[in-house]
């Protein structure tokens, strides 16, 4: 997450809007957003209900027995077609921004260009 | 002739107690020390060295060094210490579901709605597509990167 912040102007200046999800509430996740010094958007599913949809609820996997989500990102177009998706297979192994900003640059969202 | 403290066997010790701490408290920040623990696993593996040394000298010399009683427990110790961390790194953190039925490329991205930090419906759909806020970008439509994590409790 640290590294998506560190990394947030560079989807911003192609055109992407970085969205984090989790079970958290609202107040939880501000205050973490507040320590950590995190400026895009959160929202907070504590309803699993787009958890649900994504098919990435992880039952039980919470530290006392809760339904949270599992590692997942998604990436939407402007027409809200997935162009890109990854599942980790390993919770300590996630997507690294550096590696999402290259996959925009091959799909044409380059910085500052395009359509 | 008095016996040496084998100070080897409480380094090794403590040795192995940093090379498990400092992953959750230090080396799993970074990437590159996250994904694959390598700076774990050599802390572990110089621990462990450590220790056997301490082993040798306690026990092949016997009369130069303690540890014959000291030394089992702190290895044993040890050795848990590596399982422990071994079972949470190569097994446990991959006990997650598949997600076989996660929307795929190409498919229309499931919409939704849900509260932000403030509290403030935000409709997952009204982000895509809208004007880009900053022009200069040269994009003129928004994309979406939704990142589902596991939460902060």
């Amino acid at each position: 997450m640290r590294g998506f912040e560190q990394q947030l102007e560079q989807f911003k200046s192609r055109g992407v809007q970085v969205v984090a999800i989790s079970v958290d509430p609202p107040d939880v996740t501000r205050e973490h957003c507040r320590k950590q010094g995190y400026t895009y958007t959160f929202l907070s599913d504590e309803k699993l209900d787009a958890i649900r949809r994504y098919d990435l609820l992880h039952h039980d996997g919470g530290p006392d027995g809760s339904d949270i989500a599992r590692p997942g990102e998604f990436l939407i177009d402007s027409a809200g077609t997935i162009r890109w998706v990854n599942l980790t297979e390993d919770i300590r192994v996630r997507a690294r921004p550096e590696k999402v900003v290259k996959l925009l640059d091959k799909l044409g969202r380059t910085a500052g260009g395009g359509a | 002739m008095k016996r040496r403290w084998n100070i080897l066997l409480y380094a090794g010790f403590v040795l192995t107690l940093l090379a498990g701490f400092s992953y959750p408290l230090f080396f799993i920040r970074f990437p590159v020390t996250r994904d694959i623990p390598w700076v774990n696993w050599l802390l572990f593996g110089v621990a462990l060295a450590v220790l056997s040394v301490g082993l040798w000298r306690a026990y092949r010399k016997p009369d130069l060094y303690r540890g014959k009683i000291s030394g089992p427990i702190l290895a044993t110790l040890s050795v848990g210490i590596v399982a422990f961390f071994a079972y949470g790194v190569i097994w446990h953190s991959k006990e997650i579901p598949a997600a076989k039925a996660a929307p795929q490329v190409g498919q229309k991205a499931p919409d939704f709605t849900l509260p932000d930090t403030q509290g403030r419906a935000v409709t997952l759909s009204s982000l895509w597509g809208t004007s880009v806020a900053a022009p200069a970008t040269g994009h003129a439509n928004q994309w979406v990167l939704l990142i589902f994590y596991r939460a902060y409790w």
